[in-house]
């Protein structure tokens, strides 16, 4: 497909939502004052598991300025459990313990105060009686019948079993000349946004709605709520206005919104809970996957690669949260951008009592590609092929597209080897070479990792139904709604919250480039939730695809409305006039201008063509592309739209300190078409700082004591500008045929293929040493660790 | 409870506090000002930045008693910003155009960074820049558009002084 040129699209623009975060005038949830608005800050459980005997609050209520401590007995017999998705009854979760406590830093009470510090002051105050109780922490421990379960009551660790076979699998391995096995472990680490969860409620007892402001990142947010605190939907309003600093898949926030609703609606008061960073960490309940893989691929002398098994198995903490659909997602890209025949996967989660896991960016992604691309490695290492040439001989083609993958997904378009040929030369992949050997003989460690791999973006559900049969949704639908007034401007509604993805420019520049007026002379605003229409927020890196395609089919049927106007006044048939800058022309040379129209739909019904309803406004509820279907015999087509990156990387570290210097990164970078460069570049470049974090730096890790050890900033470490090099994106652009401009998602870019590529690097700059590091994070201490090991 | 009286962005603030009150939550909290944000309260992660004698020092380390008597900037008292609504400072503003953000939420404390380091060196090399921003953490950019932004702040800073002198060639036309 030609790449088309656009207006607007694709060309360089200034985000709109920049201006105000320059000035600090940013609208975050913690800058809200309310009247009257009392604090909350939690008790921490200080043990892995127990049982709760009881809690004294009495000292504690006797504080000055302290109103209420709510404890979990109180919650659970007022709220509803919180909603999971899966089908275990029996792993109940509140926003406090109940009875038990199951992480080290869960809530056991929550202290309601005139401000917080006093609350703080008064958590010294409370007696716990708490008897310790036998806990796991380790994945395949919590599989073992001998291992207490988290949940008594569910009889066992395990939250999901899966197996799904697609294709001839045994027939595969058997064909196959050569197989290999491997295990690899991605750590557990998460986003951590530099904004903390936080949420403000209000309860308004004359009109009966609640009102919440929350820094979120979460489809059917506030469904959710009202269901949980026994609200009608209409009863609980969530303000979307509010400025999310970060989130990146974690900002769920749902436990905080329905615990701080509760306490609201029972104190009749504003009430704020804003985590402190300890918290965040602890009992953010925002951790990302922890994921351990085994892996065997079935493959020929020449490289061709048959067939896969894997067995993923998750550790989702003490309760069951997103955290299980994060091995959902990957089934729909399960042979990466290879052409495998057939694939067995073994999908596995397991509660522990750890902090519970939510969604991050990928949503299960990027560990899985983690796994395939160290397979493609290791495959290559074993048949002392180059890395480089075993991918492009199993790399789907370019004239293969359509492809059907055996899962039941069809990638929908790509050109995997021209990208990679323009990252190799872009990077001189030769020269790139030669620095890694002169390296070498200067006595530091070199390597060069590669990673291909993709993006399935545009969201969708269908890794619900599959997870779990008795879940039939298959419709994840967007919203945008445009109303231009009276005196001729232009209003986009969107609904939803953004943390940094900059929706009011994708939806300006759409509604420009269709509507032919200048972007930025369009408002873009977000009513609440009352006010909306469906939606599912920016999660699956879909917006572009979803937020983008409905703004642009709104102005579409708005351009119907005012070609038909102009037709009916002009007096020719609608199919004769050109629609042209806002303006309507006729084949006479008349015209029919923006304004004319404006003035006929606001101001002379009597001029409108008959049975035209007054006004110019449109709206668009649209369906995910491609999601039409339920899952059959384990498969289903999952996400419309797949993005393709390859990253190229070169690391050296001195042999003694093991700290890995990334001194060359390039990124190919195929999404299709772009609505904004630099948001695009961003996201991508954010993306990889993050697959930097994850590879290098990033872990949630607990002691044998069950006890969180990275709790503070100072433990767990996040790249600065020292730790993420400059970085080189090479751009190609293979539109879409499912989305309205050939779009597909980005918003994952980057972090998809970063940690696979960067450990990568590291297994090739210690490969003559027989070392493999088989877990991320891979920090320099197991680097120099390692190394020593062999030397001494 | 303590007497303080800070000036800040030039106006001074006076209040009874605890002793025990951060300055980031005096801007907050008692000044009203919301531009400096709280990130992680124990100094890693730059979000709530302020200027204090020309440095960019971290608000949440520091107590708002420690600063009586003193004065110091935030975000509201930089660029246009604190001149006229809507209008921008130029490393505001090239931060805008090189898309030197996403969420916003780090954006304040980048900028005093930024205008921290242009104050004293007006041509840093990206390696400068590096440094001077390697105190603050962002979490959706990987600092290639900051580094771009502050470059690019520098650069325009640097035309705008040369316009201003008495001899530039652009001035002399005008007389």
């Amino acid at each position: 497909m030609a790449e088309k040129t656009y207006k607007f699209i694709s060309q360089p623009r200034r985000a709109v939502e920049d201006r105000r975060f320059v000035a600090g005038r940013g609208k975050f949830v913690a800058d809200l004052d309310r009247p009257g608005m009392l604090h909350v800050a939690p008790l921490a459980s200080h043990y892995p598991a127990a049982i709760i005997n009881k809690i004294d609050v009495t000292a504690a209520l006797a504080m000055p300025g302290v109103v209420d401590v709510i404890t979990g007995a109180e919650i659970s017999a007022a709220i509803q459990p919180l909603i999971n998705g899966l089908d275990t009854p029996n792993v109940r979760r509140f926003p406090l313990a109940v009875g038990r406590v199951r992480y080290a830093g869960e809530w056991v009470c929550a202290v309601v105060a005139e401000s917080r510090a006093i609350a703080e002051d008064a958590l010294e105050k409370i007696i716990v009686d708490a008897a310790a109780q036998p806990f796991v922490l380790d994945a395949e421990e919590a599989l073992l019948s001998t291992s207490p379960p988290v949940h008594p009551e569910h009889g066992s660790n395990l939250l999901l079993d899966k197996k799904f076979v697609w294709g001839a699998v045994d027939d595969d391995f058997a064909l196959a000349k050569h197989n290999l096995s491997f295990s690899v472990t991605w750590g557990r680490n998460s986003t951590v946004p530099i904004e903390t969860f936080g949420v403000v409620a209000e309860w308004n007892g004359w009109d009966q709605i609640l009102d919440i402001w929350a820094s979120v990142q979460m489809p059917k947010y506030s469904d959710q709520i009202s269901r949980c605190l026994g609200l009608a939907g209409n009863a609980v309003r969530v303000h979307y206005d509010i400025d999310v600093g970060g989130s990146y898949g974690v900002k769920r926030g749902i436990k905080h919104a329905t615990l701080i609703g509760y306490i609201a609606r029972k104190l009749g008061r504003p009430v704020r809970f804003i985590e402190d960073r300890l918290e965040n960490m602890r009992a953010g309940d925002a951790h990302g996957p922890e994921r351990k893989f085994d892996v065997t691929m079935a493959f020929e002398d020449d490289g061709t690669i048959r067939s896969m098994k894997m067995r993923a198995l998750d550790n989702a903490g003490a309760y069951a949260g997103r955290a299980p659909f994060q091995l959902g997602k990957p089934i729909g890209a399960i042979v990466g951008p290879y052409q495998i025949n057939s694939v067995s996967y073994h999908a596995l989660s397991v509660t522990s009592n750890k902090t519970v896991q939510e969604a991050v960016r990928g949503f299960g992604q990027a560990p899985t590609n983690y796994a395939i691309e160290t397979a493609m490695d290791r495959v290559a290492n074993f048949l002392k092929m180059d890395r480089l040439v075993l991918r492009q001989h199993n790399l789907i083609r370019a004239d293969q597209f359509p492809y059907l993958i055996p899962s039941g997904s069809t990638y929908d378009s790509g050109d995997y080897h021209t990208v990679i040929d323009k990252v190799l030369n872009a990077a001189d992949y030769s020269a790139l070479v030669a620095t890694r050997d002169r390296l070498r003989t200067e006595g530091m460690m070199a390597g060069i990792g590669v990673a291909a791999c993709l993006e399935p973006s545009g969201g969708n559900s269908s890794f619900e139904p599959l997870l779990n049969e008795a879940n039939k949704t298959s419709t994840w639908m967007e919203s945008c709604q445009v109303n231009v007034d009276a005196l001729g401007n232009v209003i986009a509604r969107i609904h939803t919250t953004s943390s940094g993805q900059g929706h009011d420019t994708l939806v300006s520049t759409v509604l420009g480039e269709v509507l032919q007026i200048d972007p930025d002379k369009i408002r873009v605003t977000r009513p609440n939730s009352l006010e909306s229409l469906p939606g599912n927020s920016p999660v699956g890196s879909r917006m572009a695809i979803m937020l983008g395609g409905a703004a642009a089919r709104a102005a579409e049927k708005l351009k119907l409305k005012i070609v038909a106007i102009a037709a009916h006044c002009l007096g020719f048939d609608a199919d004769k006039l050109v629609y042209s800058g806002g303006d309507v022309l006729a084949p006479d040379g008349s015209k029919h201008s923006w304004l004319d129209a404006v003035e006929l739909a606001h101001r002379q019904f009597h001029n409108l063509p008959e049975g035209m309803d007054p006004g110019l406004a449109s709206f668009d509820i649209m369906q995910v592309p491609t999601g039409d279907a339920l899952p059959v015999d384990g498969k289903v087509q999952m996400y419309p739209c797949y993005s393709f990156e390859f990253h190229l990387v070169l690391v050296a570290f001195d042999p003694v300190i093991g700290r890995p210097e990334i001194r060359s990164y390039t990124i190919g970078h195929d999404c299709g078409t772009v609505i904004n460069p630099a948001i695009v570049s961003g996201m991508t470049y954010g993306g990889i700082a993050h697959g930097i974090g994850a590879t290098l730096f990033e872990e949630f890790a607990y002691d044998a004591n069950g006890q969180l050890m990275t709790q503070s900033f100072l433990d767990y470490l996040m790249p600065s500008s020292h730790e993420v090099p400059p970085i080189e994106i090479v751009k190609h652009c293979t539109p879409s045929p499912h989305t309205v401009f050939g779009q597909k998602g980005s918003g994952e870019s980057g972090y998809l293929g970063a940690p696979a590529a960067i450990s990568g690097a590291i297994n090739d700059a210690v490969a003559a040493l027989d070392i493999h590091f088989e877990k991320l994070p891979i920090r320099m201490s197991a680097i120099s660790d390692a190394i020593s090991n062999k030397l001494a | 409870m303590n007497d303080v009286s800070i000036k800040i962005n030039g106006e001074l603030v006076t209040a009874m506090v605890e002793p025990r009150l951060t300055m980031l939550d005096f801007l907050r909290d008692v000044a009203g000002l919301k531009g400096t944000h709280a990130g992680c309260e124990h100094g890693v992660c730059g979000a709530c930045t302020i200027l204090y004698d020309g440095n960019a020092v971290r608000s949440c380390l520091m107590l708002a008693v420690q600063v009586d008597g003193q004065e110091i900037t935030t975000i509201e008292g930089i660029g246009g910003n604190f001149e006229r609504s809507g209008e921008l400072g130029i490393i505001q503003d090239a931060f805008c155009e090189a898309h030197g953000l996403q969420c916003g939420y780090c954006t304040p404390g980048m900028v005093l960074a930024a205008e921290a380091l242009l104050a004293k060196t007006p041509s840093p090399s990206e390696d400068n820049v590096r440094d001077a921003i390697s105190g603050n953490i962002c979490r959706c950019t990987g600092y290639v558009q900051i580094v771009d932004a502050i470059m690019l702040a520098a650069q325009r800073l640097g035309n705008r002084n040369d316009m201003l002198l008495p001899n530039h060639p652009s001035t002399q036309q005008d007389k």
